[in-house]
């Protein structure tokens, strides 16, 4: 059964009369998308999954488009994953890692962005260190900006790439009790997961270090604990955030011994999810401190998928937001 | 509303084309049929189902979505987009000859997208066209090798289809004005 | 509106003749003439005699007060003079109706000596417009470590101490400038803030800061800093003066120092009686230090203001320029412009917001300033200079920041509709500001300074 019958159970194999679009021509935040374009992101993305799965893995449908991936945080893994989208979609990737030095850091952005202007990409993917970095370059310049990590703000494309492998091992997302556990505080993944899970009706717990506990959390519409016992409980699927270990300098916890047993995902503490529980976790991963190897290549673990499934998501992505109009907020 | 086909018209005209593909294909063996989604599926389907009451062998079946190979995706921004759906083609098309099925031939780009996606897909001994019906006013040179009822139709008329499995009902009927 | 670069001497005498003023010093509030010779307040009465001088009808909706004046201001010069100057800062204070600024020492160099309080005021003194009060540093390059020649600042003409943009972190640092600095009877103006607490924060930590993903300053780092000081304070008999407070916490400390007669006073701006951490986004023109705090500070600054434990209403005038603004948050420099707006402000969420009386407004921007650090002004005293606000309460403004005489722009306000506006500033006799949008206010102008 396809996502999209999962989620619509009465509608079978009636074409979606509703029209394909997203309302905004950048993809800045979760919050900006309502349920119904979650839907279709997801959607789209399932079919997209199918290309990974041919001999020529490719569709021609951005030709001809230039798609920028502008990072100012190293990441390998997010890059590359959008990079293999936007070529499965025959887009042209560049890819622009600038350097970032604390004094340097907002000049570059603005700088950058505008010289990148002459080469009108249709598209940027920007992955920086500062929160709101996203929306800054949506008001430079004239082209669509997909965010793809700004700060400790969000990181709309993981929480579906997220949203889409639960899909794939549960009818639904609604109902379902998804815990999440980690260093809340400076978790981007964490706030668009929340907000993206919540608009899909999940009951969400969240669960760390009381160090790391944002501010006002009760208002994320989370339930939240300092015991991760509680939280993974009859979990039907159980997150794990990734610990910066330069944390330990902040006094933000001891030692990754002590954080790895009160927090870290063992197979004791698996045992208390449901028998059905999946384990994910957005990577990269710290082995013995935020999750235990076995747990990590465990049968229960679709760390993987949430990898595979990042491509397909990251084209749903491009190819909706490739087709907003050009006037669009 | 003119109704132009009902229920058993569509009927008799599948099971025509099912015999013409049995009688101009000597090897069944190599047959295999894409519908082109959305309404090319239950077709393609139904015409299996009519060679395998035929011949006794059930030829393999996919669905191919075109949408992202469509030539006219990103020039207009007007108008909602399609729904993306997924293909699924479980079998390999190399040295095959495909039977590409679909509801209605009008410009004929619908089936170029078709046949730029199934070239990705592998290379086919041949891929002939079956469609259910042809309205005419091509704008490429593409050509049905199976046609269940050709329809003359202005440019301003509209034909349009509704199957069981999709639709409820088995109709052609021919519209005044754009589909909506 | 144009601000006058007085150019001839003024007048013998000038009669401000039936007007509304508000001089809380002098316990007035009502229909009274003032005389001015040669540029000082001759008298204040009914029905003054009206012979050999210029005659002004003040119009009804035109109230007369004595000279604002600005606790806290940033002029930029020396070393960033394209932010601000101090001549154009001075442009900027006599429009927002400020006969005197008190500017801070976190120039580049900063002031830790004379040699920088002098070029200050000469630059002052050749703008001609509102009177500059330099701050000298407390510590050397105000880095915390070393008593700065304070005796030589105070004689060079600073009115008090301040290591602003950053607090004096050192306890026993705090307690030595507090003993010296009473030596020449000044106050040491305190930027309260926990370094530790603040981090690498630039927002008020709430939930506002953590939905934006931006690392937060705790209320506490202030009033944690605020409490120590009123016990160094208590402990040294010295005059410390609170800066831009921001938190409930400290406003509490504040409170109870008054309360055991400790000689503690505050200050606060006027976006931190009005804005809220709710109003937080990625616009930069909301990002301050002391950042826009919760409604429950808010709220307490407003109590403060009513009860009468914060004394004195400053702008923290903080010119960025535009470059400097257009960044991402986290980067962007904290700060934003308020000469311009502060009394648009005040007059509108104050005076019209029920809140206070004209009385008490004029108190906190004149009376208390001048009070706080022992100014000359803050009231129509006999023998003074003539340092006059002519305030229209009820004239509806807009607020315009590309209008700004500032170099600035950077102002959460724009764009914002308020009741209240300067109708034309006065200082030593002198017209040096007039609102053309106000009517009759012209007349303050052409009579006076010919």
């Amino acid at each position: 059964m396809s996502t999209q019958d999962k989620l619509r159970p009465g509608a079978a194999r009636k074409p979606a009369t509703s029209p394909a679009r997203l309302r905004s021509r950048h993809l800045l935040s979760i919050a900006d998308l309502t349920p119904d374009e979650i839907l279709l992101i997801l959607d789209t993305a399932q079919a997209m999954k199918e290309i990974g799965t041919r001999p020529i893995k490719k569709v021609p449908t951005l030709r001809g488009k230039t798609v920028v991936n502008l990072f100012f945080e190293p990441s390998t893994r997010t890059r590359t994953s959008f990079e293999i989208a936007e070529k499965r979609l025959s887009a042209d990737a560049l890819n622009v890692a600038a350097l970032t030095s604390s004094v340097v850091k907002g000049e570059s952005l603005t700088d950058t962005a505008r010289n990148l202007e002459s080469m009108a990409p249709d598209m940027i993917v920007l992955r920086h260190g500062s929160s709101g970095a996203c929306h800054l370059l949506a008001d430079v310049g004239s082209s669509r900006i997909i965010n793809a990590g700004d700060g400790m703000h969000e990181h709309p494309t993981q929480a579906l790439l997220d949203a889409l492998t639960i899909l794939e091992h549960k009818s639904s997302i609604a109902g379902l009790k998804v815990a999440i556990i980690g260093d809340l505080a400076h978790s981007r993944v964490l706030r668009s997961n929340a907000l993206l899970l919540n608009a899909l009706g999940a009951d969400v717990w969240v669960s760390g270090p009381s160090t790391m506990m944002p501010c006002g959390i009760h208002r994320f519409g989370v339930t939240a604990t300092t015991s991760v016992d509680e939280a993974v409980t009859e979990a039907d699927v159980v997150m794990m955030l990734r610990i910066q270990l330069e944390r330990m300098r902040g006094h933000f916890f001891p030692s990754r011994r002590e954080y790895f047993s009160l927090f870290g995902l063992t197979r004791e503490r698996l045992r208390l999810a449901k028998h059905d529980a999946i384990v994910m976790h957005p990577g990269p991963l710290n082995r013995g401190v935020e999750i235990a190897s076995d747990v990590a290549d465990g049968p229960d673990s679709v760390i993987l998928e949430q990898v595979s499934n990042g491509v397909a998501v990251r084209m749903a992505v491009l190819y909706l937001l490739a087709g907003t109009e050009e006037g669009t907020a | 509303m003119p109704t132009v086909m009902e229920a058993d018209r569509i009927g008799r005209a599948l099971m025509r084309i099912s015999h013409e593909i049995v009688e101009r294909n000597r090897s069944i063996d190599a047959l295999a049929l894409v519908g082109i989604r959305t309404r090319g599926v239950p077709i393609a389907e139904r015409i299996a189902g009519n060679v395998e009451e035929i011949v006794g062998r059930l030829i393999p079946t996919g669905a191919l979505d075109i949408t992202l190979y469509r030539d006219d995706l990103m020039r207009h921004t007007v108008g909602p987009q399609p729904v993306l759906r997924e293909t699924a083609i479980p079998f390999s098309i190399d040295d095959r000859r495909i039977l590409l099925v679909d509801d209605v031939l009008y410009t004929g780009r619908t089936v170029r997208a078709a046949l730029d996606a199934l070239v990705d897909f592998g290379r086919p001994e041949s891929i002939q066209l079956v469609v259910l019906v042809d309205r005419g006013h091509r704008e490429l040179p593409i050509k049905a090798d199976y046609v269940g009822k050709n329809l003359p139709t202005s440019l301003a008329q509209s034909v349009q289809v509704t199957l069981v499995e999709i639709d409820g009902t088995d109709a052609v009927k021919v519209l005044e004005g754009a589909l909506t | 509106m144009r601000a006058t670069k007085p150019q001839s001497i003024a007048p013998d005498a000038v009669v401000l003749k039936g007007g509304r003023v508000v001089d809380p010093m002098h316990s007035r509030d009502g229909t009274f003439d003032v005389r001015i010779e040669h540029g000082r307040v001759a008298q204040v009465g009914k029905d003054l005699p009206v012979d050999a001088a210029r005659v002004v009808d003040v119009p009804p909706h035109i109230v007369v007060c004595p000279g604002l004046i600005d606790l806290h201001v940033h002029l930029r010069e020396p070393g960033q003079e394209h932010k601000e100057t101090v001549a154009t800062g001075v442009q900027a204070a006599v429009a927002g109706g400020f006969v005197g600024v008190v500017c801070m020492p976190n120039t580049v160099p900063v002031n830790d000596h004379a040699g920088v309080t002098e070029l200050i005021l000469k630059r002052a003194a050749e703008a001609g417009l509102s009177r500059v009060y330099p701050v000298g540093a407390v510590s050397i390059g105000s880095k915390g470590e070393q008593l700065a020649e304070i005796g030589e600042l105070q004689k060079a003409g600073c009115v008090a101490i301040s290591d602003d943009g950053h607090p004096v972190a050192d306890s026993l640092l705090m307690r030595r400038a507090l003993e010296y600095a009473s030596m020449f009877d000044i106050p040491v103006i305190n930027h309260c803030e926990d370094p530790s607490l603040k981090a690498d924060g630039s927002a008020h930590e709430g939930y506002h800061a953590a939905v934006l993903g931006l690392r937060g300053i705790p209320g506490a780092s202030e009033s944690i800093m605020v409490e120590r000081d009123v016990s160094l304070s208590e402990l040294t008999g010295g005059h410390v003066h609170i800066a831009h407070m921001s938190a409930r916490g400290s406003l509490r400390a504040v409170r109870s120092g008054k309360e055991r007669g400790i000689g503690v006073t505050c200050e606060v701006t006027p976006h931190h009686f009005i804005l809220t951490d709710e109003q937080l986004s990625y616009d930069t023109n909301f990002k301050m230090n002391p950042p826009l705090r919760e409604d429950a500070d808010r709220d307490a600054m407003l109590d403060g203001l009513v009860d009468g434990s914060i004394d004195v209403i400053a702008t923290d005038h903080a010119p960025h320029h535009v470059d400097e603004k257009s960044v991402d948050f986290d980067t962007a420099p904290f700060g934003i412009v308020g000469l311009e707006t502060a009394v648009s402000l005040v007059l509108d969420r104050l005076l019209h917001g029920g809140v206070l009386t004209l009385s008490r407004i004029i108190e906190l921007l004149a009376v208390n300033p001048a009070r706080v650090l022992g100014l000359t002004g803050g009231g129509l005293t006999v023998g003074a200079p003539a340092d006059i606000t002519l305030l229209a309460p009820d004239l509806t403004v807009e607020v315009a920041a590309a209008s700004f005489r500032s170099k600035s722009r950077n102002t959460p306000f724009d764009g914002w509709t308020l009741r209240g506006a300067v109708a034309a500033t006065m200082i030593e006799g002198r017209t040096v500001y007039v609102n053309d949008n106000v009517d009759g206010a012209a007349a303050f102008g052409d009579q006076l300074a010919r």
